[in-house]
């Protein structure tokens, strides 16, 4: 069992066209595999569904990204025609007058939006993870997200029902993992990376370091290794 | 004089509201602001989104770490007693009704408190991100905004027309010249800003507010 690639190109070379990605993130750089997304877009895989918070913001502004960087993420993708749709909950930039580059791809028809509440979308991946086919939320109940999905009452309460996400493949950044896959992620970068990885058949990780295995104290791993399927160790001239 | 109060003290006057030991999250814009204006010795724990709670000041320049974020993108200064978690656990506490307050922003709050702040029709996309879970799990709702629009339209409306983030949520709406809050009955005047008659925010709101006794000066 070796769980270690040497490139990012290498770790997601067998992306195909049409798949189902989970990629990870907030809305800035922080947590955003920025080095597998980049292999991505050289791969160039078309037709891709994406399940993310974002549609690619921090790359426009500056969400979350400290003077002077400009992140990679999903709008890298977005401007070379590999997306087909986007799942997300804070899809398009707050500033209209700065739009992101799936929001003028969205403009002319060119990629579909699914918009999830933010809560609703990582309740839908942690369910797909955890083998829960769908669940009962108020989140949305009387507003657009809900229209055409089952209601119904408890307890004299209005629920929507909501079905889980699952993914082909899931990029995630982590802090550290060991040889064996058990990861430890840094401050706020864990949000919806540790649900994601989870969800996808074949998760691949970006870690600031490979440790030895011991080397992380077992009561502190936020990921058990079985979620993990590929590591690949960022280097200096990477993206960080 | 009738001046519109800025957003400080808006914010200042949200801030009033919050009780020594509640989980509160903030919004962005004008909610984002109350943190600065917690009296001494009263302790209020922040919750946001991007997976943190018990969070403190903003970071210093230089100091700056894109892993300790709140979910406006702030940079945030590691402070004892804070904690990470994920995004399904930052929804559990929402959505588990674990929050204490939520202080929002808003495009339009109608009659019977219906909220809505997450799209303008006419951009024809937005965001939601968090703000239906909040809306719909938070135990009290406070929308901090401005009366009116850009075009002095009245953001209290009798039915929202813009797209709903939940119904019938909001408990009280502070503002930049009234203090309002929901009533099974509709919307009453709590207070009005220096300088304001009831009559003066009356003519601003397109809802018809209801005037109890003991209508007061905003008071901070």
């Amino acid at each position: 069992m070796n769980k270690v690639f040497n490139s990012f190109d290498e770790a997601v070379s067998d992306i195909p066209d049409n798949s189902t990605l989970m990629i990870d993130g907030f809305a800035g750089p922080g947590g955003t595999s920025q080095n597998l997304i980049g292999a991505l877009r050289n791969l160039g895989s078309k037709n891709l569904t994406i399940i993310s918070n974002t549609a690619g913001l921090a790359s426009v502004i500056g969400f979350g990204t400290l003077p002077g960087q400009t992140p990679v993420d999903i709008g890298v993708l977005v401007e070379n025609n590999q997306v087909k749709k986007v799942i997300a909950s804070f899809p398009v930039s707050p500033s209209p007058s700065r739009p992101t580059a799936f929001e003028k791809a969205y403009a002319k028809h060119e990629v579909e939006l699914e918009l999830v509440p933010q809560g609703t979308l990582a309740e839908r991946i942690r369910a797909g993870g955890a083998g829960i086919p769908a669940f009962f939320t108020p989140t949305g109940v009387d507003t657009r997200v809900s229209e055409g999905k089952e209601i119904r009452e408890f307890n004299g309460k209005k629920y929507v029902l909501e079905t889980a996400l699952k993914a082909d493949f899931a990029l995630i950044r982590a802090y550290q993992s060991d040889r064996l896959g058990n990861l430890v992620y840094k401050g706020t970068s864990k949000n919806f990376n540790s649900v994601m990885v989870t969800a996808a058949t074949i998760s691949i990780v970006e870690v600031d370091k490979i440790v030895e295995t011991g080397a992380i104290e077992s009561a502190l791993i936020d990921t058990p290794l079985l979620y993990v399927d590929r590591i690949v160790e960022i280097k200096e001239n990477n993206e960080k | 004089m009738k001046n519109r109060l800025n957003r400080e003290i808006i914010a200042m006057r949200v801030a009033k509201e919050l009780q020594d030991g509640d989980v509160v999250n903030l919004g962005i814009g004008i909610p984002s602001l109350c943190s600065q204006f917690i009296p001494e010795g009263k302790t209020v724990i922040y919750h946001s989104e991007s997976g943190v709670l018990n969070y403190g000041p903003m970071a210093e320049e230089g100091f700056e770490d894109q892993d300790l974020i709140n979910a406006s993108g702030q940079f945030l200064a590691p402070v004892d007693g804070m904690s990470f978690f994920s995004s399904s656990d930052a929804f559990a506490m929402i959505r588990g009704g674990h929050i204490d307050v939520t202080v929002l922003g808003a495009l339009q709050v109608s009659k019977s408190g219906d909220l809505a702040n997450w799209m303008i029709p006419s951009r024809g996309i937005g965001n939601v991100g968090g703000a239906m879970d909040l809306a719909v799990g938070a135990k009290k709702v406070i929308v901090a905004m401005e009366h009116n629009d850009k075009n002095g339209s009245s953001k209290i409306v009798n039915e929202c027309s813009f797209p709903l983030t939940s119904k019938s949520c909001v408990s009280l709406i502070v503002t930049d010249i009234a203090v309002i809050q929901v009533v099974k009955s509709g919307l009453q005047l709590l207070e009005c800003a220096p300088g304001w008659t009831k009559e003066d925010v009356q003519n601003e709101t397109e809802v018809e507010l209801i005037f109890e006794k003991g209508i007061k000066e905003f008071t901070l």
